[in-house]
């Protein structure tokens, strides 16, 4: 089955793991996916120049076309965030913001078309993964960083004390012979919150890459597969339009949720 | 899929750094621009309102002042008329005083010229009749002793 073009041919097996391995390198001597760390790094920073190029130039008066769209984009994080954490969003608005932009940008990498890419990637590395939020690293780090700030709120808003009360005495009641059962409750839904958060988004992802490399398999089994791969491939884009930005609006919304809770005494 | 811990790592600080420069220099400036704007759209509008409520006052004061002023003109007019026809009233009156007057004088003087030409008259007609009853009389009467009955006829004339 001849899959790409001219030199080299692989088999539908090979063709599908070759686009699924990363680029591995080492950073600061650890091991690193560095085809990850480069798209999520540029797209960060393209997320940011993107709102920056609108902030910068922000005016109380008549505002300029970008500036009106990313003002609606900051109204709709600012409105969503307000519902479900109605305090100070000095920190947690900015927080929900870059986390949409970014997560959308990477997950829009899904669009791409691999092989068209490949054509490019391949001169730096024969190996170069586009979708940032595919890989576990990605997302887990996210999510471990949204955990990080859920402890530091816990602390700063209930004392060390009063979180550790909570730990122990939330949700069943603060008799010392429930404090096991407390803390184990606690412990699963500490554990779940991060788990869930990452896992959820880079498995919608990684499953929205697969299924574009099934695709591009079948297209290139003949006419036939050319013609419906060609056609499914454009219904599942359109679909994973939804994908991309409802994950990362879930994402968004969890992180505000999660902090939010983390405001909360019980 | 493998969890890389350095990777891990390297993406939380790159996501930290993120974060600080948007809520360093994205989110306030966007976020004031917005809430001035809302501010000043409020302001507009209740300028606004404001013009629209001191339009509507001076309107109904324009309103006011206008009816005080043609029921005043009104006033006036209905004074001239009366005055007017007061003092028409006055010169008929004054003219049909001076015209009685003065009838009356005309009248006064017709009467005493109408005395006098009778006076007149009568004094002619009495020396008429003297010398007429004279001329009769030529002789046999005596001026001297005929005198008091002429003179009485004179006076009955």
């Amino acid at each position: 089955m001849l899959v790409m073009a001219a030199a080299t041919q692989f088999s539908a097996t090979e063709y599908i793991s070759h686009h699924l391995t990363h680029l591995k390198g080492t950073l600061f001597g650890g091991g690193v996916h560095l085809d990850t760390l480069w798209m999520g790094f540029l797209l960060g920073i393209a997320s940011l120049w993107l709102l920056y190029s609108a902030a910068r130039k922000a005016t109380a008066g008549v505002p300029g076309k970008w500036q009106a769209t990313i003002e609606l984009l900051i109204d709709f994080v600012d409105d969503q965030v307000k519902s479900v954490f109605p305090g100070n969003r000095a920190f947690v608005g900015p927080l929900a913001l870059t986390v949409f932009v970014w997560v959308v940008l990477m997950n829009a990498m899904d669009f791409l078309p691999v092989d068209v890419m490949a054509q490019g990637t391949h001169f730096i590395a024969h190996e170069w993964r586009l979708v940032p939020t595919a890989d576990l690293n990605t997302t887990f780090a996210l999510a471990l960083s949204v955990f990080a700030l859920m402890i530091f709120f816990n602390i700063k808003v209930k004392g060390l004390g009063g979180w550790l009360h909570e730990l122990f005495c939330a949700p069943f009641g603060s008799n010392p012979l429930l404090w096991p059962f407390n803390l184990a409750f606690q412990f699963v839904e500490y554990v779940s919150k991060p788990l869930s958060h990452s896992l959820r988004l880079y498995g919608n992802m990684y499953a929205g890459e697969i299924i574009f490399l099934l695709l591009w398999v079948w297209a290139a089994s003949g006419v036939a597969g050319a013609f419906f791969g060609a056609v499914l491939g454009l219904g599942w884009a359109i679909f994973h339009i939804l994908i991309v930005v409802l994950q990362a609006f879930i994402f968004m919304m969890l992180t505000a949720v999660y902090i939010a809770m983390a405001h909360e005494h019980h | 899929m493998n969890i890389n811990p350095t990777q891990l790592l390297s993406q939380v600080v790159m996501f930290a750094a993120f974060v600080w420069f948007c809520a360093r220099f994205i989110w306030p400036p966007l976020m004031r621009a917005i809430e001035n704007r809302q501010k000043q759209v409020a302001e507009g509008l209740a300028a606004a309102e404001k013009g629209r409520q001191s339009l509507e006052l001076s309107a109904k004061q324009a309103d006011e002042a206008i009816a005080a002023a043609r029921a005043r003109a009104t006033d006036i007019v209905g004074q001239a008329e009366k005055r007017a026809a007061q003092l028409v009233e006055e010169a008929k009156s004054l003219a049909k005083e001076e015209g009685n007057r003065e009838k009356a004088a005309a009248k006064a003087e017709i009467e005493q010229e109408y005395a006098r030409a009778r006076e007149q008259l009568r004094e002619h007609v009495a020396a008429l009749a003297v010398a007429g009853a004279e001329k009769i009389l030529r002789r046999e009467v005596d001026a001297k002793a005929h005198g008091d009955l002429l003179a009485s006829i004179r006076q009955q004339l």
